[in-house]
């Protein structure tokens, strides 16, 4: 994308006044996506864009501007804008990058196969088709296709250089149902860091069928409880739990403003002996899994919480380096134009041995959750919500009628010692988590598990 | 070709030409239509006394929607260099042979209305220096960190300014333009009292730097932050939930988007089919008007370049109308209402509003006028999980909450971790109180306190 020449150069410039550290991230992306909609296609849409951020670090302060120009003269003015910031001071240092290190050398991921447009199109049309042949009730499908493919390029004045090429696809259905009490939904999406290589692994017609069946049977649901129960929640999308319940409050960009309740907890317990929590961005085709990060750190395994206890943080490279460390390959960034923030991957509880039919007929009167749909948190005050979009009631140890939308309420430290009970089914679910303005792709993963209690905020007295 | 409009801003002649150009390469056969962008932005954090970031930056980028045959394409590309320009065209054009006919796809053609101008340009803007942005942002972190002895960290104080220019060209007669500056204050604080604390964020924005209000920003954060302390778990019930002015923009926005056109021709609006019906509380009338220059998203133009006008949506409880672009009206059989929106270059347009207002409620209505005709009840100043609490076609409706109980018509204690929940329906027809208090905020919809019958709580 740019040469190494260049990059030692606008490196030095941005330099140039005195600051301690500078980094040039070039990216350049294009996407591809269509939507069928209504029973129609209703566009294919292509986009493309490429440009760099320049950051220069000088003590507490980061200076940053970002271009579309990757020429040299662009990148130059570009470090020149990043490194007022540092204009009190003074120097010149020049810059040697070392060997490109990560999967932009051509060794490690393979490369991504990529679909036809028409390819796209047929897809969409066997998911339309699947979700309507689902029930009559039907009566609305929406479905989208979305794949990107994205190289980076990172080097900074430690003298790395690092590149990474990250395909991602992802596939989703939405359907609505009318029924005599009025429209319900359902939703699926399968996501990976694969080119079309997805659908050999994902079938369609199943995310199609699935997210019809969510709607039709959303058609019957009662509103649900108001009040605290029991919850057992399926495995994959209840991994949002523990991304929202402790995994942005571990973040270190919280932790070292003093706003997160586990400021200061390392070593102690704050979650059940059930919990082993682990942040991972290495973990095979799933959503939140890079080479490198968006700082030229490669991905890692970083295990969070042991057995209940907290062991560590997340770190991207300026908070590490306030503390002496290095970064544990989470510093992470929606586009050139922002910049990088501490970040999860693919955040998950590791599989328990309990039986998670078992979880269920153990629980005598209760919310079964089959499906999360996202969540948020006060990192703050550990305050959380997350909503189910599929949930039943559980009476007398079985799965029952089906419930309506509703959002779950908790706290962080409080909820993860409530974990009575983890299965052995582990999966996984992708996701995409918001921060300060930034969307970045992530997966969530636990088994089927248990809470003794959660505030359900149904409209059920 | 149609006759074509004049309704470009001084400024932006060079995008027009521009976009003029590249509309000028269609083919016989082909409508197409040209949106440039672009932009300049400044950034500046705080923290503990010193700027912890400072982005400068600038950006543009165009977007095509080329139609064949009833047939649609879009391509974009963040820049506009010479090189991508052609190249973006080819794009949409070989993406309009995958698309469905359709009859209804089409492109805008001016409709004769006349746009009622609104400045949003501040010249000031680009003549302030980085120094006095950088200044006013470190003001803001102290005058936080100084406000009160219960104020243990003040985590993101930040300045923000955004020039953006755009201009739109069509084959079918579309020439428009528009510009547009913004400047923001944004505080979070955190309070502290023994082991608890509570969160707190103000803001202050403007269309430049003048103007900007650091206090307005910091007494928000803090009485927000400062009231919660001692908050516990609420009682459940049901109860009348008053919504501050903040949160009733955001509940508008949900509302806003069950009465767009495109919602309700695809069978995905709980207002579908009931237009003359009554759907709301007799007191509820419901306008979209991004033509008066108050509203934060006032605007001459929609994204389609036709003009902005002000469309009734309920009057006194009853459904009116919908919102459409000219796409969704052409399937409803109407004209577009010319509220077309688009999220930047990257987007296509779709209907939206961009200044919703609802009929304010009799003089004294204010937050605590509100309050003291309420009585008893449940005061919300946050919530959370909006995005998966709150299902907009179903119309349920669970969002966490935090706030202040309400008792002889007063705030009383704090209260958190608790939900809030009924459905979008069943909240229009309990609209009991719309506050007078009209803040026009950042947001599509104008603050009013609003205060609503018969909710869920469930908390202890």
């Amino acid at each position: 994308m740019i040469d190494t020449p260049v990059l030692e150069r606008v490196l030095a410039e941005a330099l140039r006044n005195g600051g301690e550290f500078a980094e040039v991230f070039a990216e350049d992306r294009s996407n591809t996506s269509s939507m069928l909609d209504d029973g129609r296609v209703e566009e294919l849409s292509t986009g493309r864009e490429r440009g760099a951020g320049i950051r220069v670090v000088m003590g507490e302060t980061t200076g940053f501007a970002h271009t579309a120009d990757l020429s040299e003269q662009g990148l130059l003015r570009a470090a020149e804008a990043a490194s007022a910031v540092t204009r009190s001071g003074e120097g010149s240092r020049s810059v040697a990058v070392g060997r490109l290190t990560g999967s932009g050398t051509g060794a490690g991921r393979p490369v991504h196969a990529t679909g036809t447009k028409d390819d796209a199109l047929e897809l969409l049309r066997r998911a339309d088709e699947a979700a309507r042949h689902s029930g009559a009730a039907v009566s609305q499908v929406q479905a989208g296709f979305g794949t990107s493919r994205r190289r980076v390029l990172i080097a900074n004045s430690d003298g790395l250089l690092a590149g990474d090429e990250q395909s991602r696809t992802r596939f989703s259905v939405s359907c609505v149902a009318l029924g005599d009490t009025g429209m319900q939904t359902g939703h699926e999406t399968a996501a990976r860091t694969l080119g079309f290589e997805l659908f050999d692994e994902v079938s369609v017609e199943d995310l199609a069928r699935t997210a019809a069946a969510q709607a039709l049977a959303k058609l019957n649901a009662r509103p649900a409880p108001s009040g605290e129960l029991p919850v057992v929640l399926a495995g994959g999308s209840g991994g949002i739990l523990f991304h929202e319940a402790c995994g942005h409050g571990l973040e270190a960009d919280h932790i070292v403003k003093d706003a997160s309740v586990y400021t200061g907890k390392i070593g102690q317990r704050v979650a059940s002996p059930m919990v082993t929590l682990v942040d991972d961005g290495t973990v095979g085709s799933e959503w939140g899994t890079f080479a490198v990060d968006d700082e030229g750190r490669p991905a890692q395994r970083n295990v969070l919480i042991q057995d209940g206890i907290l062991t560590d943080y997340l770190w991207d490279y300026l908070r590490a380096r306030k503390e002496g460390r290095v970064s544990s390959g989470n510093g992470r960034r929606q586009s050139y134009r922002d910049l990088p923030m501490v970040r999860m991957t693919n955040t998950f509880l590791l599989p328990g041995e309990d039986d998670a039919e078992e979880i269920v007929a153990q629980t005598p009167r209760g919310v079964y959750v089959a499906k999360l749909g996202g969540g948020q948190v006060n990192t703050t005050t550990g305050d959380f919500v997350f909503g189910m979009t599929m949930a039943y009631l559980i009476e007398d140890g079985k799965i029952t009628e089906p419930l309506r939308d509703a959002n779950l309420i908790g706290n962080g430290p409080e909820i993860l010692k409530r974990i009575d009970a983890v299965a052995s089914d582990f999966s996984m679910t992708p996701g995409t988590c918001g921060k300060d303005g930034q969307s970045v792709p992530v997966g969530c993963g636990q088994a089927t598990m248990r809470l003794t209690g959660v505030t359900i905020g149904g409209t059920a007295e | 070709m149609s006759t074509a409009t004049e309704q470009t801003t001084s400024g932006t002649e060079d995008l027009v030409g521009l976009a003029d150009r590249v509309a000028g390469w269609a083919t016989t056969g082909e409508e197409v239509e040209v949106y440039v962008a672009r932009g300049t932005e400044t950034e500046v954090r705080a923290y503990d006394g010193e700027v912890e970031s400072l982005t400068s930056a600038t950006s543009a980028g165009i977007g095509i929607r080329v139609i064949v045959d009833h047939r649609l394409g879009f391509a974009w590309a963040g820049s506009l260099d010479e090189s991508v320009l052609g190249e973006t065209l080819e794009e949409a054009r070989d993406n309009a042979r995958f698309a469905t006919a359709d009859e209804h796809v089409q492109l805008a053609a001016p409709d004769g209305v006349e746009a009622v101008p609104v400045d949003l340009w501040d010249d000031g803007l680009a003549g302030v220096p980085t120094a006095k942005k950088v200044e006013l942002a470190l003001a803001l972190e102290a005058l936080a960190r100084g406000s009160d002895p219960r104020i243990r960290q003040v985590d993101a104080a930040d300045y923000g300014d955004v020039s953006a220019e755009a201009a739109l060209v069509s084959t079918t007669g579309i020439r428009s333009s528009t510009r547009k500056t913004s400047g923001y204050l944004s505080v979070g604080v955190i309070a502290g009292e023994g082991d608890a604390s509570q969160t707190g964020g103000g803001y202050s924005v403007g269309r430049g730097f003048g103007g900007l209000d650091p206090d307005k920003a910091c007494q928000d954060a803090v009485t927000r932050a400062v009231r919660l302390l001692g908050a516990t778990k609420g009682p459940s019930g049901r109860s009348t939930v008053v919504f501050d002015r903040r949160m009733a923009t955001t509940l508008l926005g949900i509302v806003s988007g069950a009465l767009s056109g495109e919602a309700v021709a695809k069978g995905r609006s709980f207002f579908a089919g009931r237009l003359g019906e009554m759907v709301g509380h007799p007191g509820l009338t419901l306008v979209d008007d991004p033509t008066d220059p108050r509203a934060y998203g006032a605007a001459a133009y929609d994204s389609e370049g036709l003009a902005c006008r002000r469309n009734v949506l309920i009057d006194s409880g009853v459904l009116r109308g919908y919102l459409y672009d000219t796409v969704s009206g052409s399937r409803a059989g109407v004209a577009s209402t010319g509220s077309a929106v688009r999220g930047g270059y990257a987007g296509t347009p779709g209907p939206g509003c961009r200044a919703l207002t609802l009929a304010p409620g009799p003089e004294g209505y204010d937050e605590d006028g509100v309050l003291a005709a309420v009585g008893e009840g449940l005061f919300v100043q946050s919530m959370t999980g909006v995005h998966s609490g709150v299902n907009p076609i179903s119309g349920d409706f669970s969002v966490g909450a935090e706030g202040l109980m309400i008792r002889d018509g007063r705030l009383a204690e704090p209260v958190r971790e608790i939900t809030v929940a009924s459905t979008l329906q069943r909240m229009l027809l309990s609209l009991v109180a719309v506050g007078a208090d009209v803040e026009w905020l950042p947001s599509i919809a104008a603050g009013q306190t609003l205060a609503i019958d018969d909710m869920q709580i469930s908390g202890m």
